[in-house]
């Protein structure tokens, strides 16, 4: 069974962030980076249907410049047979739907058995590029899955819908699901895989590589950023002061007047 | 027409509540937009929802005969499309939710549309104008669509007040969609949140999140929560764990909880976890990380180690 996961080396922010290009961008030097927390949940999903099947391979793909190379090391680190990473200057602030169709032409290459993407990256909280990847291969998709089977061909999953319900459904591979976190336990590498696993395979393509140029995936973008900003002051919480004690002591004058209430 | 097309979200026969939200965010922009705003809705029988939809300043409705009895992601995305096309909208809206996630990307990423999703905000500037959050929810991002004719943006569930239903029903119309067989077949919907305890009940909620940091320290907040008379909940990365049941969980995919009181320890407040408290009457947060986005939405915020504020507060309730 061959199983694309396709990953995501998150940004977060450092306390002092700075805006550039006229407060549209963020300076990356403000940024740390790490493998996407549903990405661990997806991959681990991958690891263990193909250790079930018995043979297969699982390849982990992602679109990123140079800080992105550790998360598809650990990918690789954890289990993953191979690693593609995919960069071009011109995919810089890409919005969803332009690395959507990076990532299917990436995953064409590849005709996997079944794609696993995570619901969400902690990052952009877009919920939309697994999906959108599915469209452009023409795969059928399930979106939000915290339960997978796997039987001949066939895989039983469980989408997690609001308010604690779940639909149970069959769909036909090969697939594309995108998956919750709490499907599993992602394992942690060991210091010899993370070691090994620098030896293991990892293409490192551009959009030339994949039959696509500049004007193909900017047409493919959904959204420009106008403007970032940093959330409006004064709409935020009122701020308790002071030691622990004092801090306890207002919240239990606050709790007691407004449970009185 | 230009204007706007909505899409109502039901499930199970029912109109699910971001629709009428949806149509609020759509009200406010159609002198902007300068067109209609029209509403479909795509089920087994749509037509019986209609008079759940007639909300003052809708001009149509639009009725899709769904070919399987509950939703499922490819039909819906194939009835979008055909509606996008025949109705030729500059703007679309959904909501921002599990089922819309499962095939409002692929309708903007087949028919090349400007495209947002968890949108809090929608303006008009000559063309929508989409705000949402970055990085995690710490910056704002404001975001256009140039050269595009069409936009879709998922919105946020609670983002916007639901609209008013009253009065005339608006003019319908019966839309055919021609449907492909659905590659995934429905089994059945399953109660995973069934629980001994019911959080939506409880006045006053102690919820603990990551910031607990082990297992071993939840005793520590039951003991403190029956203290307080309050209830314990949490959010989902502790459910995930398995050290809290899903009965317990706050957010999106758990339990929405309105309390006079929520007293959120160690919780950063992702979008999800937002979601199901930011209506609490009176929301207190205590956290490490003075940039948690749980801050942008407490009444009252203090940056500390919830241990120490924990035991503390324990005292002032013997």
């Amino acid at each position: 069974m061959k199983i694309v996961v396709a990953v995501k080396a998150v940004a977060a922010l450092d306390e002092e962030v700075e805006l550039v290009d006229g407060d549209t961008a963020v300076d990356p030097d403000g940024l740390e980076w790490d493998l996407n927390e549903w990405d661990t949940f997806s991959l681990e999903e991958a690891l263990n249907l193909r250790d079930a099947a018995g043979d297969g391979e699982v390849v982990a793909v992602t679109v990123g410049d140079e800080e992105a190379q550790d998360s598809l090391l650990a990918c690789l680190a954890k289990g993953a047979d191979r690693g593609v990473r995919v960069w071009d200057d011109a995919l810089a602030g890409a919005d969803p739907l332009a690395v959507a169709r990076v990532v299917a032409a990436a995953i064409e290459r590849e005709q996997p058995d079944l794609v696993l993407c995570g619901v969400q990256s902690s990052d952009a909280v877009n919920g939309a590029t697994g999906v959108a990847i599915a469209a452009h291969l023409g795969l059928p998709h399930v979106a939000v899955v915290k339960g997978l089977q796997h039987d001949a061909g066939v895989a039983t999953v469980e989408r997690e819908l609001e308010g604690g319900l779940v639909e149970v459904l069959r769909v036909r591979l090969p697939a594309l699901l995108t998956i919750q976190t709490g499907i599993n336990e992602p394992r942690y590498a060991t210091l010899r895989a993370i070691k090994q696993a620098r030896d293991k395979p990892l293409d490192e393509l551009d959009l030339g590589d994949l039959d696509l140029d500049e004007a193909t995936v900017s047409a493919a973008a959904g959204a420009r950023v106008r403007r970032l900003r940093h959330p409006e002051k004064g709409e935020g919480a009122q701020m308790l002061d002071g030691s622990p004690a004092e801090v306890a002591a207002r919240i239990a004058d606050i709790v007691k007047e407004r449970l009185s209430g | 027409m230009s204007g706007i097309l909505v899409l109502a979200e039901t499930r199970r026969g029912e109109l699910r509540p971001v629709t009428l939200e949806l149509v609020t965010a759509a009200l406010a922009l159609k002198d902007a937009a300068g067109g209609r705003v029209v509403l479909a809705v795509v089920g087994d029988e749509p037509a019986a929802l209609v008079g759940a939809l007639a909300a003052p300043g809708v001009d149509e409705i639009l009725t899709v005969a769904a070919p399987t009895p509950h939703f499922e992601a490819h039909g819906a995305q194939q009835a979008l499309e055909a509606l996008i096309e025949a109705e030729r909208p500059d703007l679309v809206l959904l909501g921002h939710t599990i089922d819309s996630m499962g095939f409002g990307p692929a309708v903007a990423a087949r028919l090349g549309l400007g495209f947002a999703s968890d949108v809090t905000r929608v303006s008009w500037d000559g063309g929508p104008i989409a705000t949402r959050g970055a990085y995690g929810g710490k910056l704002v991002a404001e975001l256009e669509f140039p050269d595009r004719e069409r936009t879709l943006l998922m919105l946020r569930a609670g983002a916007y007040d639901p609209a008013e239903v009253g009065g005339a029903a608006p003019a319908t119309r019966a839309v055919d969609v021609a449907f492909e067989a659905p590659p995934t077949e429905h089994v059945e919907f399953r109660e995973v949140a069934a629980g001994d305890v019911d959080i939506t009940k409880a006045d006053f909620l102690v919820s603990i999140g990551r910031g607990i940091e082990d297992k071993d320290n939840i005793a520590q907040f039951e003991d403190l929560a029956e203290k307080l008379g309050a209830t314990l909940s949490a959010s989902r990365p502790l459910v995930d764990a398995g050290w809290m049941s899903n009965a317990r969980q706050v957010g999106q995919s758990g339990k929405t909880v309105q309390p006079k009181v929520y007293l959120a320890l160690g919780i950063s407040g992702a979008v999800q976890h937002l979601a199901g408290m930011q209506k609490a009457d009176t929301i207190i947060a205590v956290n490490t990380d003075p940039d948690a986005p749980i801050f942008g939405v407490a009444h009252y915020g203090a940056v500390a180690d919830l241990f120490d504020v924990a035991e503390a507060l324990e005292q002032h309730f013997a």
